[in-house]
């Protein structure tokens, strides 16, 4: 008697279990079989809290208002910093069922959905929208691939920037507003530091430190040698290189030892709070000490990694047209905001990014992103390692298997730097 | 025709779930170790824009030639070894005093099994937090209270020592599952009759007789059941390490992990591989389970 009602309960969840495994299945094309193809529009991103939150909603609203007969259908997905989302997209690319457009990091990391043949080539909406001339050289170079752009930047952010805690330096003999010209000096900045008892410079994990190791690379060997590293025309295995990990190893020596168990803002955080002197982290860090209610100079100070001055180590959202999206006129309605000065004003001006088009409206930015989009417009410009700019997914991810693997001390320097160049397929 | 008719019925009702296994189980299982027989290494491989080929075991050959596979394994084989030893001995401890009607004992039962409701992801976080490897001034979590006590020598580094660091990522899954083995050891104390007990005391077994040849010979198959429960769901360990660390921590790598940094890699064949491989190590535990089970009830 016992059994039965036990078999029946197994039966009925198991019946419960299909019947949610249906109901998922069908709402994934729900939207697409009804009315024509621009009449909505799927959005896919990971932005679904704080400022990034806020800047899609304010690009929403320009959104309302160029379309208002296309309704925005939110498809953000939470949850580590991005790769719960992509887990996400990647198997919904899989099974053919697309959103109607998704964020991606512009530059290298597009390249699998490309030789996927999994997003559309955009190059004629640039000459619809205008958007040929509104980017600068520089970036639209970074973004053609064999001929063709797959993708339309929302943004623009730095990853080489020092964020530091001018009351830690002066306790340590330091002037807040010194220069450093290379990362020697900034090393010697650092031993005052810890002489304190302070963090000289702290650091989550591990992405955060292949974050540190590009701008290491970067400032010893300078924006040809570094983006050489990624088109092959500098030695992975070469005495510079090693040098410069030598570097890397030796400001890994100086951070926080629970670097591993932390993410970005732990990091930011203490400088926030004073136990920690320099933090290198893309200029997203900005928000987190407005946020403390921080001004410049006097709460915090940021300056280009030591030896990285007049170059810019850029890093964009941009947002792409999947082939077989099911609303493809919402998408390119949605890809025309993006694109637009309006959306890009106002949607940066929410993210503390800055807009990707030389022509936005910017005299209301904060004063960071006035100093970003002056250095934009002028420096070099190189693509950023950490954030999917430089290389595809895979070759990403061996070197930062292989930088985990460094800075645990499970390996030496001659075996990392020999990682390395396997992972850059060397 | 008798026969049929009475074959038809019960294999009608359980179609249905065959038709469910062969496909979502079996045949998941076969298509999975067709792709890692193949070179499909990439995203353009695994949407079809490039054709793959048959490479043979040339990826089980290269994941367990390479250092990395093989610490993953190593870590595997500790937090296995170590989450095995900690949840048995503490259940069984558990389970033994509780086992003697005393007062509070429902209280004490419901304070033990209550840290299994919580999910491996909510209570990694909080792990995450106490098993700070901060020492000395800026120590917290579990390293700053041995300082308040007094106890300075314990603090240590925890999961981040490149060796030993999985055992720390044992220590929760021990505190979670130790009051589920405690439930099944008490089934299996309370499944005693007390007649056995009080015949082994009137031909006067001492204490330590009537445990050692009554009660844990009775108790065999539940202490095998746990071991095989438990064994299984740490081999299969993924969220409660995640939540813990992150996937790109080389001290924390299990071969879960590594299915998972393969899947975003987009190299499929190398992920599938692992899963293979996971798959194998689970079957080795199983499988004479199964069979010893088996053959006891067909003994019977």
């Amino acid at each position: 008697m016992k059994r039965t009602r036990v078999l029946t309960t197994v039966a009925g969840v198991a019946a419960a279990g299909l019947a949610l495994a249906g109901c998922s299945g069908g709402g994934g094309d729900g939207g697409g079989s009804e009315g024509g193809s621009g009449d909505e529009v799927e959005v896919f991103t990971w932005w679904a809290a704080g400022t990034e939150k806020a800047g899609l909603d304010a690009l929403v609203e320009v959104f309302d208002e160029q379309h208002p007969d296309v309704e925005f259908v939110n498809g953000a997905v939470a949850g580590g910093a991005g790769s719960a989302a992509k887990d996400l997209l990647q198997s919904r690319l899989q099974a053919g069922d697309p959103p109607d457009t998704f964020q991606a990091h512009a530059g290298a990391e597009l390249q699998d959905y490309i030789d996927a043949a999994q997003v559309e080539d955009v190059s004629d909406l640039y000459d619809e929208f205008g958007l040929t001339e509104a980017f600068p050289e520089d970036l639209l170079d970074r973004l053609t691939v064999d001929g063709a752009i797959y993708s339309v930047p929302a943004n623009i952010h730095r990853a080489n920037v020092v964020w530091a805690n001018p009351g830690v330096l002066e306790e340590s003999g330091l002037d807040p507003a010194a220069e450093y010209a290379s990362i020697d000096e900034w090393i010697e900045a650092m031993e005052a530091v810890e002489a304190t008892g302070k963090t000289p410079l702290s650091v989550a994990t591990t992405w955060t430190q292949v974050n540190l190791l590009e701008t290491v690379l970067l400032a010893d060997l300078g924006a040809e040698g570094y983006e050489g590293l990624w088109s092959g025309e500098t030695d992975w295995t070469g005495s510079d290189v090693t040098a410069s990990l030598e570097h890397f190893e030796t400001l890994m020596g100086f951070t926080n030892t629970d670097r591993d168990g932390l993410d970005w803002p732990d990091a930011t955080q203490q400088i926030i709070d004073g136990q920690a002197a320099f933090n290198v982290m893309g200029d997203w860090a900005e928000a987190s000490f407005a946020e403390a209610g921080f001004e410049a100079p006097a709460d915090y100070v940021y300056f280009p990694v030591p030896g990285t001055e007049g170059v810019f180590d850029f890093l964009a959202d941009s947002f792409t047209l999947p082939v077989g999206a099911p609303h493809p006129d919402g998408a390119k309605a949605w890809l025309e905001t993006v694109g637009s000065a309006d959306g890009q004003t106002a949607f940066n001006q929410a993210k503390g990014s800055i807009p990707a088009r030389t022509d936005a409206d910017t005299s209301e930015f904060g004063a960071y992103q006035q100093t970003a989009i002056t250095s934009f417009a002028e420096d070099t410009i190189v693509s950023s390692l950490a954030h999917g700019a430089a290389t595809p997914v895979a070759m990403l991810n061996q070197i930062t298997d292989a930088t985990s693997k460094f800075t645990t001390g499970a390996s030496d320097l001659a075996t990392y730097q020999e990682e390395l160049a396997a992972a850059a397929g060397e | 025709m008798n026969g049929v008719r009475k074959v038809w019925p019960p294999l009608l009702m359980l179609a249905p779930s065959l038709v469910v296994l062969a496909v979502f189980v079996y045949g998941l299982i076969a298509a999975n170790f067709t792709t890692s027989i193949t070179d499909n290494h990439t995203a353009a491989q695994a949407t079809g824009q490039q054709p793959t080929s048959f490479v043979g075991l040339d990826n089980y050959v290269g994941l367990l030639a390479t250092d990395d596979f093989q610490h993953s394994l190593m870590n595997l084989l500790l937090f296995t070894g170590v989450f095995l030893a900690g949840s048995m001995v503490m259940g069984f401890m558990w389970a033994w005093i509780l086992e003697r009607p005393a007062r509070g004992e429902g209280l004490f039962r419901a304070v033990y099994l209550f840290p299994m409701a919580v999910s491996f992801v909510a209570s990694g976080v909080v792990w995450r937090w106490l098993l700070n490897s901060n020492q000395g001034e800026n120590a917290s979590g579990l390293n700053r209270l041995f300082q308040m006590i007094g106890l300075d020598a314990l603090q240590n580094n925890w999961w981040n020592n490149i060796t030993f660091g999985i055992i720390a990522i044992a220590i929760p899954a021990i505190w979670q599952l130790s009051g589920y083995v405690m439930a099944l050891f008490l089934a299996g104390f309370r499944g005693i009759p007390d007649e056995l007990r009080e015949a082994a005391r009137m031909d006067g077994a001492s204490e330590w007789q009537l445990y050692r040849y009554v009660l844990f010979p009775q108790l065999a198959p539940v202490a095998l059941s746990a071991l095989v429960i438990i064994g299984h769901m740490s081999l299969k360990s993924f969220d409660l390490i995640m939540s813990i660390s992150k996937a790109a921590n080389y001290q924390t790598k299990v071969p879960a992990v590594d299915m998972f940094v393969f899947k975003s890699s987009f190299d499929y064949a190398n992920s599938a591989a692992v899963g293979t491989v996971l798959l194998v190590i689970v079957a080795v535990v199983i499988i004479p389970y199964l069979w010893w089970t088996n053959r006891k009830e067909n003994t019977r």
